[in-house]
């Protein structure tokens, strides 16, 4: 039982990541209908800033000589990380997918899949193929709560993450920015007639589902600290179909996918060989696809592709 | 003033010296450039090795001097000396000369029927394809391999072209191809050590080969049917999901199956795909595809990219059109993952994951999309591309995305998009025209 529970929250931890960066798939393809193919190399970008903001910051502070607690400089690695990969997802839209408004939705998804593999390389590039440690903000504390483990590592990912989906989920939900983008996910060719600027709200989702890209970044890199140039691949394809899965342009859809397709890996693993984990979270997918072509929380559309 | 009128007339007293210059090969017929083509390549086999020495270059040129080009720039010069000596110049005065008689026998030819005027092209292209890769090992390879990525890329355009579906399944069939051939030439062909001996003797495996690369397409069709059977009942963007979910259980299936090697990889495959035979197949699928492509068939998937709603009520069984030509493409994609798995000899999961993937979606995007000559140009040119940049190393991977990102700006459906394959204008002599004025 003990166990059974250690691994409902490693699961919930692993989910957290997949949660995160699912939404920013989830919104773009809300949104403007388009695959964003970068996104998972957007979190990898997204935690190399918080790898060097967090190093940046911890140098100050030895260089000050001043005692700055970890945690708040977490607090400011996400902040900023956050704050700076909005920038860059915004880069993505205005350079991969503005010019292509009109063109047909796969060729953007083509463009996508090229900035990522740009943002892959260029990482290669300029920073060389060594993996990146990041530094230990928070000292891990093990806490036993009947016969689980707990470690304050994990209490912090989950908790941040839960608190940024619901965040985020208010946001769209309850502003004039997250109406518009709404309406925009209703109605594409109206939406302008009403005055709403789509190229800003276009920027405005891309940004905002990079800053919660970067997040999941900096907490992945607190959870395990080896950071590499390609770690957006492993996380983000799946990530994106768990966004799908959720339900288009649902963010609570997403981030439930994603946290299901954690506790899938997490149960695969406990149970079967590890090597087995993608097959069978992949044929379940397919399966849940097949009975659900919806996703949890999609409503039904019939999408007519400007192909 | 002077200044400014005299650039534009000089400009233009150069175009219409060119024009000039040009007009007699716009008469020359495909067969001519073939020719031409063909002693070029004559030359460089006799005198290539010699010329190459003499021009201060190690050897000859492997990629008409572009790997070269970057690895040692000082080298230029030479290089375009010898593309001239050996390709240009040559090219240039035999089609010249020869144009009158190949435009005769093109002439003769057509007024048989079409496949014999085709038999006789595609003779003519395999020699100067065969004289021209023989030079050397990596020539040869280079050319096995853009023949199976044309055939690749044709079957994606089918689905991701024709008929307006976003499909990312193509490693999957491809591995799926790839190891059924393998397997089953392995098991019954080969003294293998891990698959035991042969189950019929070694020498009737080339017989075999076909049948078995046939086997490995219609396996691959089957396996599509996992994609295609939950994919179309609705449209949208569903295909696109599913697709990639099964490239993922392809290939970790496959990555869990010890007894074919799991993420090791299967080796052991007989060498069996020489060149003669990656041609032959390259050209029965680009004339099967675009036959396919062309008839009634091609014209409902057409009808289903455009409108659905309208092509059904026009009759149109949608939902057969969209199976039919998934399996076909997936049948295809099935054939050369065998071929592909011969040719290197080793195929290992690995090498069907999400970078194939952009790779064919690369090369698809890149030539155009709804057409043949687009997937065959697309193939050739990102192999090429590909190869010529290897000097580059680690920013090969940044300039070819740059590249395909402004492909995709300034012409969003590929370079030669939306274009009919006709190959009786392709073959047709070109002086008749000239004739009848």
């Amino acid at each position: 039982m003990g166990y059974f529970l250690q691994n409902i929250v490693n699961a919930l931890q692993w989910g957290s990541f997949y949660a995160l960066v699912a939404i920013g798939y989830s919104m773009v393809y809300g949104v403007l209908m388009l695959f964003n193919f970068a996104h998972g190399d957007v979190f990898m970008v997204g935690a190399y800033i918080g790898f060097f903001t967090a190093s940046g910051l911890m140098a100050l502070a030895a260089m000050g000589s001043i005692a700055i607690p970890g945690w708040l400089i977490l607090i400011l690695t996400l902040i900023i990380a956050m704050f700076l990969n909005s920038f860059v997802g915004m880069a993505v839209e205005r350079i991969g997918y503005r010019p292509l408004r009109d063109a047909p939705r796969a060729s953007a998804a083509i463009t996508g899949l090229m900035i990522g593999i740009i943002l892959e390389t260029g990482n290669l590039a300029l920073l060389g193929a060594q993996r990146r440690a990041f530094p230990p903000l928070i000292p891990p504390t093990v806490y036993k709560v009947g016969g689980v483990y707990i470690t304050n590592q994990k209490i912090v990912i989950i908790v941040v993450a839960l608190a940024l989906t619901l965040a985020l989920h208010q946001f769209v939900q309850h502003t004039k920015w997250g109406m518009a983008m709404r309406a925009m996910a209703y109605d594409f060719l109206v939406v302008p007639l009403m005055g709403i600027p789509i190229n800003t709200i276009a920027a405005l989702t891309f940004a905002l589902g990079s800053a919660l890209a970067a997040a999941a970044g900096v907490l992945y890199g607190v959870a395990y600290p080896v950071l590499g140039p390609y770690m957006g691949i492993i996380i983000g394809w799946k990530a994106f179909v768990a966004a799908i899965l959720g339900g288009r342009g649902s963010i609570l859809g997403a981030a439930s996918a994603g946290f299901l397709l954690g506790f899938i890996e997490i149960f695969v693993t406990m149970i079967f060989p590890s090597t087995m984990r993608d097959f069978i979270a992949y044929t379940i997918i397919l399966l849940i696809l097949t009975f659900l072509p919806n996703g949890f929380f999609g409503e039904p559309y019939s999408a007519k592709l400007r192909l | 003033m002077e200044a400014t009128s005299s650039v534009p007339t000089k400009r233009n007293a150069f175009n219409a010296w060119l024009s000039k210059q040009w007009m007699p090969y716009r008469q020359v017929s495909l067969l001519g450039w073939l020719l031409g083509s063909l002693v070029a390549v004559l030359l460089e086999t006799f005198i290539g090795t010699s010329l190459a020495w003499a021009l201060g270059m190690s050897d000859v040129p492997a990629l008409f001097g572009f790997v070269v080009m970057l690895k040692q720039p000082e080298l230029l010069p030479s290089i375009i000396l010898y593309l001239l000596l050996i390709y240009f110049i040559p090219i240039a005065i035999v089609v010249r000369l020869t144009k009158s008689i190949a435009n005769k026998i093109a002439g003769l030819l057509f007024r048989y029927p079409l496949w014999i005027t085709a038999l006789f092209h595609i003779v003519l292209l395999y020699a100067v394809i065969d004289v021209w890769a023989v030079m050397n090992d990596y020539r040869v390879l280079l050319a096995k391999l853009m023949m199976i990525a044309i055939i690749t890329t044709l079957s994606l355009n089918v689905v991701n072209g024709y008929m307006g579906e976003f499909s990312c399944s193509h490693p999957g069939f491809l591995a799926v191809g790839a190891y059924t051939a393998s397997i089953i030439m392995v098991l019954f062909f080969v003294n293998d050590k891990v698959m035991g001996p042969a189950l019929l003797p070694p020498a009737l495996g080339p017989f075999f080969f076909p049948i078995v690369l046939i086997l490995g397409g219609v396996v691959a069709a089957f396996s599509a049917l996992i994609v295609a059977i939950p994919s179309f009942h609705t449209r949208g963007d569903y295909l696109a999901i599913i697709s990639l979910a099964f490239m993922f259980i392809i290939k970790s299936l496959i990555e869990n199956l010890q007894v074919f090697g799991g993420a090791r990889g299967f080796m052991g495959q007989p060498n069996l795909a020489s060149l003669p035979v990656v041609f032959v197949w390259t050209i029965i699928a680009i004339w099967t595809i675009n036959n396919f492509v062309r008839s009634t068939l091609g014209k409902a998937m057409n009808a289903v990219r455009d409108d659905e709603t309208a092509a059904d009520a026009m009759t149109v069984n949608t939902r057969n059109t969209k199976m039919t030509a998934f399996l076909f493409a997936a049948f295809w994609a099935g054939i050369a993952g065998g071929l592909f798995a011969h040719v290197m000899r080793y195929v290992n999961p690995g090498s069907f994951g999400i970078k194939k993937l952009a790779e064919v979606l690369a090369m698809v995007y890149f030539g155009g999309l709804n057409s043949v000559v687009g997937s065959i140009v697309g193939a050739i040119g990102f192999n090429f591309l590909s190869e010529m940049l290897r000097p580059l190393e680690i920013l090969k991977w940044v300039i070819i995305p740059v590249l395909l990102i402004l492909v995709m700006i300034f012409r969003p459906t590929g370079l030669i998009a939306f274009k009919d394959f006709d190959p009786e204008e392709l073959l047709r002599p070109k002086n008749q025209t000239e004739e009848e004025v």
